[in-house]
């Protein structure tokens, strides 16, 4: 369906009356809401288009899946919540956010899971549905009304909505409709445009045609008058419409849109969680533009088949997550030696080993830039945005081709699942890589001419004529002739090493986020970025004197940090890996693990970074980090004093 | 200067190369070592077919017989131990112009890299993969490997080799998607060459099992078979080869096999003595990867933009509600 042919339908729809009496709306700054059900029940999709919606209304959003561990797990379980949750505001959203204000949920035992995860605040509103009460199974009642009832002595402000059974006044089968019954009551919480909301479910039906449109939309305004009507509070949070147009998806979708926009033509790929669904939007659309999506056998193999057509022709992408990353290293070291450009996104999830498949972490920094054996200088970017991780791919395409290298780009589950909008990005034609160059190669030029300065050599490739030679991952000298001579085996270390050097000189220092200099500079790497900010943001707003700075490359360093360090009394890093805690029995100065990226700055610039990790398995929290903050400079004004 | 398009073809044609256009530095294998007897085979073919140097690449994996690429003046890639398969994969992707060979040992292939083998079989693209099958661990100096015969004494072996070999063409014929497959030894010149060249003729995946002498650890292995002619059953037909008639008065144990008779291509693959030695498989009709997934496609700058403005049409969320346009994120 087309535009107007939506509207048209939607507006043929026949309008249910009109609740009787408009509430008033109180104004919010922001809220954050969550929809839970158990898997399959369509909490996912309410939360999507609920973002949606209010992201076409102007308003700021982030939207968090809530994942469980199982693909189906056990109906009504407390591990088995699924859902979104979506964070709502008048400005700009960067980040999940802390607890949630307002959470609709399909069955008290998935509630039930949120509640001991702690995500919910101390008053949270709780929209319940309470067809559960009256349930054939005693046990089943009994579970629901106690949940009920220590909801209730908990503080927490519980509605019960016969969801259910208004739904079945609507359709046949209320398990499938009650995702958008559940919508129609948000829209009329939140006073959201109920036209929009009726174009979004036309367009998330438009392939199933009108006979399922039809009754979604009836249940999306069973839903709103339900609210109208039964409900004694209603809140707006005013948007500012945004004069640009807004992308709004996914990082992982995002990370795809940048590999289309890179002008790379292969990704090869093995499935691995989180980083799946970017293959598969991949897989979807790659071929429009020309490009392959390969599914190879394991992700050795998926590596070297990238190696193979990155040496053959452009540039190519493989795409995984920490296993798949472990089992890359050989191949990726191949790949340094033989100087083959290659782009490879790490969406990085919870490990050791098969760790937290579905969780964010920041835990494979040290295997991206130290990972495989030997000297193997790679670059290592960290894409901080759902934006970045667009931008990002086609600079590392850029940087791959530019220098011969291995670029890792790393993001995470945080990103990958969550959504927030960004300008549109204008197509550009220098995203896109030159044509393979098959001009003949001039008589005496060498395979690997090294630099004396940059370490950087003309690479040749299959098809240009007087370019016949043999790429090795062994030693090898100008020529690519194997050598064992150990002068040549340092003459190519020190040339690929100067190539990292050669990029850091192009690069920039990054900027600061608050004052020049302070008491504290908060460091971050990664999907950190908007939490941090926020809550560097409200801890200025309390009057403390405190930045920060956030890394996008790695690997190299950029210029001009240390300088920025030395202007605080303090740097701290936060990061979501594992870092010692200082107050544990046998942790001292002289065996603590500091954080990665802590690590780095202390083994680089000599300067005592402290630092503050966690491995919750979840986002890091504005809130969680203000106390940080909050507790590093009230020790730090008490060595003062002391 | 420039040139009509007839004289380009013109001087593509006239284009002719020597087997030392072919030959690249000094081979260091060891004397006797039947990758020699390969590589001259090969440098032959590439003079033959007057392939063009610069639109050849020969893969590898590691071993002796990787190093092979080497000693080619064409593109090579000496790649790491067992992937020269999914590397090769990955070239033919991205560049289905250029000519592909594979090089790799019994350890390479059957070993470290057997899941690759097996998977390579099923993509079936286009390209001439010589198992150099010496029985053996020759560069790490003599270990077993999954062809080597039971009993066999080998560094790790020392009392005799544990488990019964696996056979390497049995295996390949029983892949989904297996198109040609052939059996060489290196001390028959003209039958390699010739085994050689049906399988660069092929259109896809043609696997071909050489077995190679390694005088260096298995002196004696293949003497028996070296010193009795009656020990390789020569397959030869119409629509396979057809051996010479010189050849075939040493060679007189002749087994008539059409190689698109799969059953029975598996039942001779089980014979291992005596050594069939032709081709025993070949299927011209399968499907080849690369041209099932249109690869080597041209992309013009305006084809992208058009499909990635397309892609941001779907999440785009427009300033103006008239014009709106969006799709549903999800
Ligand atoms: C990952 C890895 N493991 C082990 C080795 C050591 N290695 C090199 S070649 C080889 C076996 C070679 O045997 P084969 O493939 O039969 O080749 P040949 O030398 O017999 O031609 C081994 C085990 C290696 N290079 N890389
Ligand atoms: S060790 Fe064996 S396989 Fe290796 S070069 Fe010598 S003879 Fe050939
Ligand atoms: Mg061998």
């Amino acid at each position: 369906m087309n535009d107007t042919s939506i509207k048209q339908f939607v507006n043929e729809i026949p309008r249910q009356a009109r609740s009787p009496a408009a509430k008033k709306a109180v104004t919010l700054k922001e809220h954050i809401v969550e929809i839970i059900s158990d898997s399959g029940e369509g909490a996912q999709r309410c939360g999507q288009s609920l973002g949606s919606i209010a992201a076409r209304m102007g308003n700021g959003i982030w939207t968090v899946e809530i994942i469980p561990a199982e693909i189906r797990p056990p109906a009504r379980s407390v591990a088995g919540a699924s859902g979104n949750r979506i964070r709502l505001g008048s400005e700009r959203i960067t980040n999940g956010g802390d607890n949630t204000d307002l959470i609709v949920a399909f069955n008290e035992q998935a509630l039930l899971g949120r509640v001991r995860a702690g995500e919910l605040k101390p008053d949270c509103t709780i929209l319940l549905e309470s067809m559960w009460r009256d349930n054939k199974d005693p046990k089943i009642t009994a579970a629901y009304i106690e949940t009920c009832n220590q909801l209730v002595a908990a503080g927490y402000k519980v509605h019960e909505v016969p969801m259910e059974r208004e739904c079945l006044s609507v359709v046949a089968d209320a398990h499938r409709g009650k995702n958008m019954f559940a919508l129609g009551m948000l829209c009329s919480i939140y006073s959201l445009d109920m036209q929009l909301a009726r174009e979004q479910i036309a367009l998330t039906f438009g392939k199933k045609g009108q006979s399922i449109i039809e009754p979604n939309i009836k249940l999306l305004e069973a839903g709103f008058t339900w609210a109208e009507v039964n409900l004694d509070f209603k809140y707006r949070i005013p948007a500012v419409r945004s004069s640009e147009p807004q992308i709004v998806a996914n990082g992982n979708t995002a990370l795809a849109l940048g590999v289309l926009a890179s002008g790379m033509d292969i990704c090869a790929m093995y499935p691995i969680t989180p980083a799946t669904s970017a293959s598969h939007y991949l897989s979807d659309v790659f071929e429009k533009v020309g490009g392959i999506v390969h599914q190879a056998e394991d992700e050795i193999a998926a590596c070297a088949f990238a190696i193979g057509a990155s040496y053959a022709g452009k540039c190519a992408v493989t795409i995984t997550s920490g296993p798949g990353y472990s089992l890359k290293q050989e191949g990726l070291g191949l790949a340094v030696m033989a100087e083959i450009p290659l782009v490879v996104v790490n969406v990085q999830r919870g490990g050791p080993s098969t760790g937290l498949p579905t969780k964010a972490e920041q835990g494979d920094l040290m295997a991206a830039i130290f990972g495989s054996h030997g000297d193997a200088p790679k670059v290592v970017m960290a894409a901080s945005t759902i934006e970045d991780c667009f931008y990002s791919v086609i600079t590392a395409r850029k940087i791959a081709e530019t220098f011969n290298m291995v670029v890792v780009l790393l993001t995470d589950a945080n990103l990958a699942t969550s959504q927030q909008p960004f300008p549109r990005p204008q197509f550009n034609k220098s995203w896109l890589a030159p044509p393979v160059d098959q001009s003949a190669i001039p008589a005496g030029a060498k395979p690997y001419d090294w630099d004396a300065t940059t370490g950087l050599a003309r690479r040749f490739i299959p098809g240009q004529p007087n370019g016949m030679h043999t790429v090795t991952g062994l030693t090898h000298d100008r020529l690519s002739h194997v050598a064992y001579d150990a002068e040549i085996n340092e003459e190519s270390i020190r040339a690929r090493s100067l190539k990292l050097a050669a990029l850091q000189k192009t690069l920039k220092t990054p900027p600061l986020f608050g004052d020049e200099k302070g008491d504290l500079l908060i460091i971050g790497w990664g999907s950190t970025k908007g939490a941090i900010e926020e809550a560097v943001e409200s801890m200025r707003a309390e009057g403390c004197k405190v930045s920060s700075m956030h890394l996008r490359f790695l690997q190299p360093l950029p210029p001009g940090i240390k300088e920025v360090m030395q202007r605080f009394k303090k740097v701290m890093t936060i990061e979501g890996n594992w870092s010692d805690r200082p107050q544990d029995e046998l942790i001292d100065e002289t065996n603590r693990r500091y954080s990665a990226v802590a690590t780095l700055l202390r083994a680089r610039y000599l300067i005592d970074v402290d630092c503050w990790s966690e491995v919750m398995g979840q986002p890091i929290k504005p809130g969680t980090i203000c106390r940080v903050i909050r507790d590093q400079l009230k020790k730090q004004a008490e060595a003062e004093q002391s | 200067m420039t040139m009509t398009a007839t004289q380009c073809l013109l001087q593509m044609y006239d284009e002719h190369y020597d087997l030392e256009d072919y030959q690249s530095g000094v081979p260091r294998w060891c004397t006797g070592c039947g990758d020699n007897a390969i590589l001259a085979a090969v440098q032959r073919l590439c003079r033959d077919e007057n392939l063009r140097p610069e639109k050849t690449a020969f893969i590898s994996g590691i071993g002796c017989s990787s190093r092979f690429p080497h000693y080619m003046k064409t593109y090579g890639f000496h790649g790491i131990h067992g992937r020269a398969l999914p590397i090769a994969e990955g070239v033919k992707m991205a560049r289905p112009d250029l000519h592909v060979f594979v090089n790799t040992g019994d350890g390479d292939c059957c070993s470290i890299g057997a899941a690759h083998w097996i998977h390579a079989i099923r993509y079936n693209m286009n390209m001439t993969v010589l198992l150099h099958d010496n029985q053996i661990y020759g560069l790490t100096k003599m270990q077993a490997s999954p062809t080597t015969p039971l009993g066999t004494k080998s560094n790790t072996t020392p009392r005799g080799s544990y488990l019964a070999p696996l056979n390497p063409l049995s295996i390949t014929l029983g892949v989904q998607n297996v198109s040609f497959v052939a059996q060489a030894v290196d001390w028959i010149p003209e039958m390699l060459y010739d085994i050689i060249k049906a399988a660069y003729h092929h259109k896809g995946f043609s696997f071909i099992r050489i077995v190679q002498r390694c005088p260096e650890w298995l002196p004696e292995m293949f003497e028996p078979w070296l010193h009795d002619p009656n020990r390789i059953l020569v397959l030869n037909h119409e629509n396979g080869l057809q051996v010479s008639a010189s050849l075939s008065k040493v060679y007189k144990n002749l087994q008539a096999h059409d190689p698109s008779d799969l059953n029975r291509a598996r039942e001779i693959a089980s014979n291992l003595d005596p050594v069939p030695v032709g081709i025993l498989y070949r299927n011209p009709d399968v499907p080849r990867y690369e041209e099932v997934r249109h690869a080597g496609q041209m992309r013009s700058t305006d084809l992208i933009e058009k499909g990635l403005n397309a892609e941001f049409d779907k999440f785009t969320v427009w300033p103006q509600e008239t014009e709106a346009q969006t799709q549903p994120v999800m």
